[in-house]
């Protein structure tokens, strides 16, 4: 039983951070849901804001985390180019889908979407988890931005999971090892 | 005691605005990069990554910077929220867009 190199990146990118980032999103999001005063008591806004900035902030810097490795570590292997007379591609992903009309959609669509729409949801889950620090109690009485907050959250995690299932099939399809 | 800070929402608006404007720079590097060859060869950085990231680093760098200009301005004041976040869902839209493949390799590539 062992993993490559490349392999446990690829697990740590797609299984390990995104595990992490699908649970701080379900936090967080109840969390933002729930921030409300006619809801819950003043100490129990405070034990919600605890876990909503918990679930925000981490949701954000997982989600940096994984379009940074996701890019610069697993990526490069994915895109890497063989010699002009391999006839093993099985190494070079890319290369193997775009040499297989049949399989060639999963780069040209899959791949070619997944590694840009990934950077939204760094950028949107950053914005939420700041304004939830900075507005703290005061988010429950801030219906307009509460609310806001629970469509950008959602956003960022849609750009995210878009992402992660093309990922997930594109590795099944071309494996990176 | 001293008398608390009324808080405005000009910051929560802020980081929505700057957040559409980073993904709608996304978008925009993106198409640019596949419609003109030299702003692809301009944004390949690093070659293993390729120009994802020099489209990637900039689009971050708007969105800072476009954070900080909002922030700066709008930190102690009430906007229209409602009309900000409205602005911030088109220019998400936009960004989505900008990001699809259908749509930026229509423009060559």
């Amino acid at each position: 039983m062992s993993l490559t190199v490349r392999e446990f990146w690829a697990v740590i990118h797609g299984m390990g951070l995104g595990a992490i980032f699908l649970l701080a999103f379900a936090g967080g999001l109840a969390g933002l849901w729930s921030l409300r005063p006619e809801w819950v008591t003043g100490a129990g806004i405070q034990e919600r804001l605890r876990r909503l900035r918990d679930g925000t902030w981490i949701m954000a810097i997982v989600a940096w985390l994984t379009v940074i490795t996701g890019t610069y570590i697993v990526y490069p292997w994915y895109r890497a180019k063989p010699l002009a007379r391999a006839t093993d591609l099985s190494l070079f992903p890319r290369s193997y889908l775009l040499a297989n009309p049949n399989l060639a959609a999963w780069h040209t669509f899959g791949m070619e979407w997944k590694e840009h729409v990934a950077w939204l949801s760094p950028m949107l889950a950053t914005a939420v988890a700041f304004v939830v620090v900075r507005y703290g109690p005061k988010l429950g009485d801030e219906e307009k931005i509460r609310r806001a907050l629970i469509v950008l959250f959602t956003l960022a995690f849609a750009a995210a999971a878009v992402a992660g299932l093309f990922g997930a099939f594109i590795n099944k399809v071309a494996p990176t090892r | 005691m001293a008398q608390e800070k009324a808080l405005t929402n000009g910051a929560a608006a802020a980081a929505a605005l700057a957040s559409g404007i980073g993904s709608l720079a996304l978008g925009l590097f993106t198409t640019l990069a596949q419609a003109i060859v030299p702003v692809k060869d301009a944004l390949n950085l690093y070659n293993p990554v390729g120009p994802l990231s020099g489209k990637t680093t900039a689009a971050v760098a708007v969105w800072v910077v476009s954070w900080a200009i909002l922030h700066g301005l709008w930190k102690d004041r009430q906007v229209e929220f409602g009309r900000v976040f409205l602005a911030t869902l088109i220019l998400i839209a936009l960004g989505l867009l900008g990001t699809f493949p259908p749509f930026f390799e229509a423009f060559g590539g």
